[in-house]
């Protein structure tokens, strides 16, 4: 049934799909019952791992990359001379099928290009998804893009076939939105948004009453926000996350840094590499918010609007706030604990049950696996103590990149290419 | 004269050892598989001979004594095979048996802190086999797939391929050890390919034996692979760091 011609078609759409960094497979426990194919596992498999480091765990592709719009920072926009393709509803059963059976993928991640009209392109995605749960007995993972401006009604029926819907906001502002992609609006992109969190919030309410209901979006929305298209700060982007894991109650915010992708357009920054540093900065505030009971305010305020790229955003706020530090291990509770730096989740949990037994020194916290070159500066434990507290804020910040510098010349070398970037963004309005 | 308990290179017989040092009160000075001895002029050998019902009593009294999370922190670590292991959880036996129900979360003391770490490296191994196994489709419709993991971890693969592909005959071949798992759609079974039908080194079956489409798909995946990547972002110590290259040459997509 599968010909020739899907080769040329999947390479077209794999190359059109690949912007979106959302690759999760993670958040549903969906089973197979009635010996059919496929399953859900709550923590995710990543399949494999493409040149460029990201993970391949579902089959990310397009349903089209025609598009009716023209959005200023997409790769698919109408006025690019691009070759286009578009798959059947069965071609793409297929493909998932067979790639599933197979073991290379944990699901389908199906988005497309908008053609004729936002209902005609959903109902053609949310047929996919019923094929194969229906037709096909799949349980295994299927996340869909609601397409901004699709009906609510298509929007809740893809909800109880797929296990994560996700809506991209793509421009972090509605005024820079309004700029980049005139045919779109904030109101059709926080509908459809709002009705999945609903949606999933009723579903669970359900779920407790009757225990055979049918799952809505088991695996949570999430979303995407491009970084370095529009002159956003950092803290607007933070503050802008913040509010969605809070109010639409999303599982992920994705940030994808800009890749110029449309160089002609003027209304885009001219850069010559994606502002990756930037992006990682980002990402691990969002971990810190996430993780480590953060919140957006300590991360960044108004007199630091930017991340640093140099040193990553927990160091900077244990050098922003030298009064909290040095951080008693053998005594501190764990929340104060999580906000030393070289400390994460596991060894600050380690740490809590470990000083049980002992009290810990540095070799005690060696084994456990904490970073003593960075914590050293902000803990003091079982040991007569070192003189290294007390630096002034810019002194201990040279000096610790300076020691990181010996080690990691690589990383480094990144660093400062993409540090120039920073000041290449256009001036904040 | 020292003595050192052999036993049979299997997790069983080594909770036999453990038993019987406790049965005849002799804290043993080492504990070793007999496939992994060393000459050593001054010890004696005695070997243990495995027993399945002495060994369930020490895991059952582990299992009641340990908190739940960490039931099987012994296991992953033997399965680890580091040379001397098997001391390193005997003595953490010890502490669990004379009543220490917690000291797997004594972080800060080196047997736990080793045995922590080789048992996560264990289970990362284990995690590996659900991510790098690639089937490929035979003409009797059996999906195949020969793979080589640095320990013994196959067998904690069987519930999630068993749970995932109910419908479908498939084997998971290892090729160091020469064993596999089989499934025929009711149940698993461990065998023994004698007439190997595929290559020994990166378990690719003979092409005659392939399923029409096999070759087919096997080159959309590859194509795939080849297009999803964004050659901006080009990062090739990231890509090794997850997807070590001792895997790669099972991969198909990694094949020219």
């Amino acid at each position: 049934m599968i010909t020739e011609a899907v080769t040329e078609k999947l390479a077209v759409l794999a190359d059109a799909a690949k912007y979106d960094v959302s690759c999760a497979s993670s958040g549903s426990n969906r089973r197979n019952v009635k010996k059919g194919l496929g399953n859900g596992v709550a923590c995710g498999i990543c399949h494999s791992f493409t040149e460029d480091g990201r993970c391949v765990s579902l089959l990310k592709i397009l349903m089209t990359n025609y598009c009716i719009y023209d959005c200023a920072y997409c790769i698919n926009r109408r006025t690019n001379d691009r070759p286009r393709a578009t798959f059947t509803v069965k071609e793409l059963v297929d493909l998932t099928i067979n790639f599933y059976r197979r073991n290379y993928i944990e699901g389908l991640f199906l988005s497309s290009g908008v053609i004729k009209n936002p209902d005609h392109t959903m109902e053609r995605m949310v047929q996919v998804a019923k094929d194969l749960r229906i037709k096909e007995n799949y349980y295994g993972y299927i996340h869909l893009k609601a397409i901004p401006g699709a009906s609510p009604d298509l929007i809740q029926e893809a909800g109880f076939y797929a296990d994560r819907l996700s809506v991209n906001i793509e421009i972090p502002t509605e005024q820079q939105l309004m700029r980049l992609a005139p045919e779109k609006n904030y109101k059709c992109i926080m509908n459809p948004m709002v009705q999945i969190k609903d949606g999933i919030i009723a579903n669970k309410e359900e779920r407790r009453k009757y225990k055979k209901a049918p799952m809505f979006a088991p695996a949570g929305q999430s979303t995407q926000l491009i970084v370095g298209a529009s002159p956003e700060t950092d803290r607007q982007i933070i503050n802008l996350s913040s509010q969605l894991y809070q109010r639409q109650r999303l599982k992920r915010v994705y940030f994808s840094g800009y890749l110029p992708v449309n160089e002609y357009d003027k209304r885009l920054p001219a850069i010559n590499k994606p502002p990756l540093v930037r992006e990682n900065r980002l990402y691990q505030s969002d971990w810190l918010m996430r993780f480590y009971g953060f919140k957006a305010d300590d991360i960044l305020d108004e007199k630091h609007p930017f991340l640093d790229l140099n040193i990553d955003p927990k160091l900077a706020y244990a050098i922003r706030n030298p009064q909290l530090y040095p951080i008693d291990i053998n005594k501190a509770d764990y929340e104060l604990i999580l906000r030393i730096p070289g400390i994460g989740v596991q060894s600050a949990k380690k740490i809590i049950y470990a000083r049980r037994f002992r009290k810990l020194n540095t070799e005690h916290l060696k084994r456990i696996g904490v970073v003593l070159k960075r914590a050293k500066y902000f803990i003091t434990c079982n040991e007569l103590p070192l003189r290294i507290h007390g630096f002034a804020p810019d002194i201990l910040k040279n000096r610790i990149i300076a020691e990181n510098r010996t080690n990691r010349n690589i990383a480094d070398l990144q660093l400062s290419l993409f540090a120039k970037i920073h000041h290449v963004l256009p001036p904040v309005h | 004269m020292i003595q050192i308990f052999t036993y049979n290179n299997t997790f069983e017989g080594f909770l036999t050892v453990v038993f019987e040092c406790y049965k005849r009160g002799a804290y043993p000075v080492d504990i070793r598989s007999k496939n992994r001895l060393q000459r050593n002029i001054f010890g004696e050998y005695v070997y243990i001979e495995s027993d399945p019902s002495k060994a369930e009593r020490v895991w059952k009294g582990l299992r009641e004594r340990m908190p739940g999370k960490n039931h099987d922190l012994p296991f992953y670590a033997f399965l680890s095979e580091d040379d001397g292991i098997e001391m390193k959880i005997f003595r953490f036996i010890k502490r669990i048996f004379s009543g220490q129900f917690d000291a797997d979360t004594d972080f800060s003391d080196p047997d736990v802190s080793f045995l922590n770490q080789v048992a996560k490296k264990v289970k990362f191994e284990g995690m590996r086999m659900l991510q790098f196994v690639r089937f490929q489709r035979t003409k009797e419709d059996l999906y195949f797939c020969g793979i080589e993991p640095r320990y013994d971890v196959i067998p904690l693969a069987i519930n999630h391929y068993k749970r995932r592909f109910v419908n479908q005959k498939w084997i998971i071949y290892d090729l160091k050890r020469d064993y596999g798992i089989f499934y025929d759609l009711n149940e698993t079974q461990e065998i023994v390919l004698t007439q190997k039908r595929f290559n020994e080194l990166n378990g690719a079956v003979q092409d005659n034996l392939l399923e029409e489409g096999e070759a087919f798909y096997q080159q959309l995946w590859k194509t795939y692979f080849k297009n999803v990547n964004i050659a901006e972002r080009k990062n090739l110590r990231l890509q090794r760091q997850h997807l070590p290259q001792r895997f790669w040459k099972y991969l198909t997509e990694m094949q020219p």
